[in-house]
C-alpha cells in the first residue's frame, strides 16, 4: 500500500462531483470534487509505480487540463485502464454542462 | 549404360513395408504393436511429420514415438505445425530426434528456446503455416506421416469430421511421393460417417488407447472481457469495419476480438450496421460469434479447425458452416490459411509487443512462440486484385497504377496486465534471433504490413503515414505511458487528429462511458449457451459451479 500525491496548474475548473470506476482486481475508482487547486490523492494497492503515476497524469492533463480535486483508490490497475476512468471522468464532466 | 531406377522411393516404401509385415494384418496392426511398427517403419535420417497442431495432436503416435529405440530410430528431421507436448521434445533429448521444422510451439516455447541454446535441436525454420504446408511438396516431402483420425473402416478410410484440419494436406504430401502414411484411430467402425481421406492413400492403421488429445483453444469466456477491450472493441466498428465497410475477414484468438464479436448485435446494430460489415467469415468456430450468428449478422464462416462444444450448433447452422451431407463440420487449415490471406479484405489480431516502427511479435525473452497463421493472414497479398470497397479504401490515390491494400489492425493495450509496455523500442525478437542464430529476426507482423494500431487512446491510421517519422509519430500518439508513448507532444497530435491520421474516441463519436460490459450480447458462457438454443456445449474447465 503507497500513498501518492500530486498537483498540476491547470485552468478547466471541474463544475460538479463526478465518480467513476470501482475498486476490483485491476481496476480503480476515481472521485473528482470541484476546487481551486489540481490535487491529486493516490491510494494504491501496487508500490513502487510512482513515476508510471506520473507518467499517465502528466498526458492526461496535457490533453484534458482538468482544475479539481481527483482522490484515486487503485487496486492494480494498469495504465490503460487509468487512463480510461480519467477520460470517462472527463466525459461524464461535458456531459450535464 | 545402365538405366537409371526411377522408382527407389517406391522400392523403399515397399520394402519398409514387407519388414513390418508381421506386424500387420492387412493395413491394420495392434495397439500394443505401435511402438515396434515404428520401429520397423522409420528409418535413421527421415523426414517425419508428426501431426500435431493448434487443436487435435496424434498423442497416441507422438508418445510412442518417445519410446522407440533410440540405437534403430535416430537423427529424424522433424516437421510439425505446433510443438504441443512434452515428448514433442523428449525426442530430442533422446536422441531420436535432431532437427526440427515448426510453425508454432506455444506451450513449449521455454524449451524449445533452451533446446536450441543448448544445441539439443537445430531448427530448420520457423514457419508460418503456408509455407510449412507449402515445403511439404518442395523441399521437405515427408519419408513419413504420423496422423490421427476419428474414425476409420475396415479398408483404411478415414473420418477424420470437425477436426479436419491439415491432415489432408499432410497425409496428401506423403501418399503420391511413397511416403509411408501411419494413422492413429480413435475408434474402427464398419462405415465411416463420411470418407476425409480415402483408403487408398493409407499404409498403416493401429487403434489407439484412448482418443486423440483436443484442447477447446479459441473459447473466450465473455466474463472475462474487461470495459478497455469494450471500448478498444467500439473504436475498431466505428473507425475501422464501418469507415472501410469492411465485409470480409479474420479475427485473432483473444479477447479484443471476442468483445467486437459480441459488440455487433449490440453496439452494431445501433449503429445501424447489420448487412453492411462482417458477412463473410474465414474463423474458428468462436463461441462468442454465436449472438451474432443468430441475430443474422453473418452469412458463411469458413474455419481452419473445429472447436470443442460447437459440434451440435455447427450441424444445425449448415447454411452458415461448412457441413457435411453426414452433419458434421469439415474444417481445413491449408485451405482456411489461404482464404485468410488472400480471399479476407481485413485481419484483426493480437500481440505482446510492437517496436517503434510498427513491427509487432509474441516472442519475447526466453520464450520462442513461433506464430502459426498470423503472419499469413496479417500480410498484405501483394497479387491480389480485389474489387472489394474495403481493398480499394486503401488505395492511394496519387498513383494511375495503385493497388488496393489489406487491412492489417493490431489491437492491443499500451500496457500488458503484467503491466509491461507493449510498445518498445526494440522487440526482444531482435535478441532472440541472436541467441537462437535465427536467419531471421521473428517478426510475426510486419510494420509495412500493418495498416492500422488500436489501443485504448485511440486508431493510429499507419496506412495514411507517407513517411517513417511521420508513421512513428502516428504509434507514438497512441502509445499511452510506455517509452515510445512519451516522446508524443501536443502539437505532434493535434497536426495527426487534423490529417486523420490518427482518431481518439471523440474523434470517432465514441463515449468512453458506453463501454460498459451490459454492452456485450453475451456476459456469461450460459448466455453464449442461451443464444445458441442450448446446441453449444461449453468445454468443463469453462462451465461455473452454479
Amino acid at each position: 500500500m503507497e500513498k501518492l500525491n500530486f498537483t498540476y496548474q491547470n485552468s478547466e475548473a471541474v463544475k460538479k462531483f463526478v465518480h467513476v470506476g470501482v475498486v476490483a482486481s485491476g481496476d480503480l475508482e476515481i472521485l473528482l470534487y470541484p476546487a481551486d487547486e489540481t490535487t491529486i490523492e493516490i491510494v494504491t494497492g501496487s508500490d513502487g509505480f510512482k513515476e508510471v503515476w506520473k507518467n499517465v497524469l502528466d498526458r492526461f492533463f496535457t490533453r484534458y487540463p482538468l482544475k479539481g480535486k481527483f482522490v484515486i483508490h487503485d487496486f492494480g490497475a494498469t495504465p490503460g485502464v487509468v487512463n480510461l476512468r480519467l477520460t470517462q471522468a472527463m466525459e461524464a464532466l461535458n456531459d450535464e454542462k | 549404360m545402365t538405366e537409371r531406377n526411377w522408382h527407389t522411393h517406391r522400392d523403399a516404401k515397399a520394402a519398409r513395408l514387407n519388414g513390418a509385415s508381421a506386424l500387420l494384418d492387412g493395413k491394420f496392426a495392434k495397439t500394443e504393436d505401435v511402438v515396434k511398427v515404428l520401429e520397423a517403419l522409420i528409418k535413421p535420417g527421415d523426414k517425419v511429420v508428426l501431426e500435431g497442431d493448434n487443436q487435435k495432436q496424434a498423442s497416441f503416435l507422438s508418445e510412442a514415438l518417445a519410446k522407440v529405440d533410440a540405437d534403430k530410430v535416430h537423427d529424424l528431421h522433424m516437421i510439425m505445425s505446433s510443438i504441443s507436448r512434452p515428448e514433442h521434445l523428449d525426442i530430442f533429448d533422446l536422441g531420436i530426434a535432431t532437427k526440427m521444422d515448426f510453425s508454432y510451439a506455444g506451450p513449449q516455447s521455454t524449451r524449445v528456446s533452451q533446446m536450441i541454446a543448448d544445441k539439443t535441436m537445430q531448427v530448420g525454420d520457423i514457419h508460418t503455416y503456408l509455407e510449412l504446408f507449402g515445403r511439404l511438396f518442395i523441399d521437405l516431402i515427408p519419408n513419413v506421416v504420423l496422423v490421427a483420425a476419428d474414425k476409420v473402416d475396415r479398408e483404411g478410410n478415414l473420418y477424420t469430421g470437425f477436426n479436419t484440419e491439415e491432415t489432408p494436406t499432410i497425409v496428401e504430401a506423403a501418399a503420391f511421393h511413397d511416403g509411408i502414411v501411419i494413422v492413429q484411430a480413435n475408434e474402427i467402425v464398419d462405415k465411416v460417417p463420411r470418407v476425409d481421406i480415402p483408403a487408398g492413400w493409407v499404409d498403416v492403421v493401429i487403434p489407439a488407447d484412448k482418443p486423440y488429445q483436443l484442447e477447446p483453444l479459441f473459447t473466450r469466456d465473455p466474463q472475462a472481457i474487461s470495459e478497455l477491450q469494450i471500448l478498444m472493441g467500439m473504436m475498431a466498428i466505428r473507425g475501422i469495419y464501418e469507415k472501410h465497410n469492411v465485409q470480409t475477414l479474420n479475427h485473432g484468438v483473444g479477447f479484443n476480438t471476442s468483445a467486437i464479436e459480441l459488440l455487433l448485435p449490440t453496439y452494431g446494430e445501433q449503429l445501424g450496421l447489420k448487412g453492411k460489415i462482417c458477412r463473410n467469415w474465414e474463423l474458428n468456430p468462436t463461441p462468442t460469434l454465436i449472438p451474432a450468428i443468430e441475430s443474422g449478422w453473418v452469412d458463411s464462416i469458413h474455419s481452419f479447425g473445429g472447436e470443442v462444444g460447437m459440434e451440435k450448433y455447427i450441424a444445425a447452422r449448415p447454411d452458415v458452416f461448412f457441413v457435411g451431407k453426414d452433419g458434421t463440420m469439415r474444417s481445413n487449415r491449408a485451405l482456411g490459411q489461404v482464404a485468410g490471406q488472400y480471399a479476407c479484405d481485413m485481419f484483426v489480431g493480437s500481440t505482446l509487443q510492437i517496436d517503434q516502427w510498427g513491427n509487432s511479435s509474441t516472442v519475447t525473452h526466453g520464450r520462442l512462440s513461433g506464430f502459426g497463421g498470423a503472419p499469413n493472414m496479417g500480410s498484405n497479398p501483394t497479387g491480389r486484385r480485389h474489387s472489394t470497397a474495403a481493398w480499394q479504401s486503401l488505395k492511394p490515390a496519387d498513383d494511375p497504377l495503385a493497388k488496393g491494400q489489406k487491412l492489417v489492425v493490431q489491437m492491443v493495450e499500451t500496457f500488458g496486465s503484467n503491466k509491461k509496455p507493449v510498445f518498445v523500442d526494440h522487440l526482444d525478437a531482435e535478441e532472440v534471433r541472436k541467441e537462437a542464430k535465427l536467419a531471421n529476426v521473428p517478426i510475426m507482423i510486419y510494420s509495412e504490413d500493418t495498416t492500422h494500431i488500436v489501443t485504448e487512446e485511440g486508431i493510429a491510421y499507419l496506412y495514411k503515414t507517407d513517411s517513417m517519422e511521420e508513421r512513428k509519430a502516428a504509434i507514438e500518439a497512441i502509445a499511452g505511458v510506455t517509452p515510445v508513448g512519451l516522446r508524443s507532444n501536443p502539437e505532434e497530435v493535434k497536426k495527426l487528429r487534423d490529417k486523420g491520421i490518427i482518431a481518439l474516441p471523440e474523434d470517432l463519436g465514441v463515449r468512453r462511458q458506453d463501454a460498459k460490459r451490459s454492452l456485450l450480447a453475451a456476459q456469461t458462457m450460459d448466455d453464449l449457451v442461451e443464444w445458441s438454443h442450448g446446441l453449444y456445449n461449453p468445454p468443463a474447465k469453462f462451465r461455473s459451479w452454479s
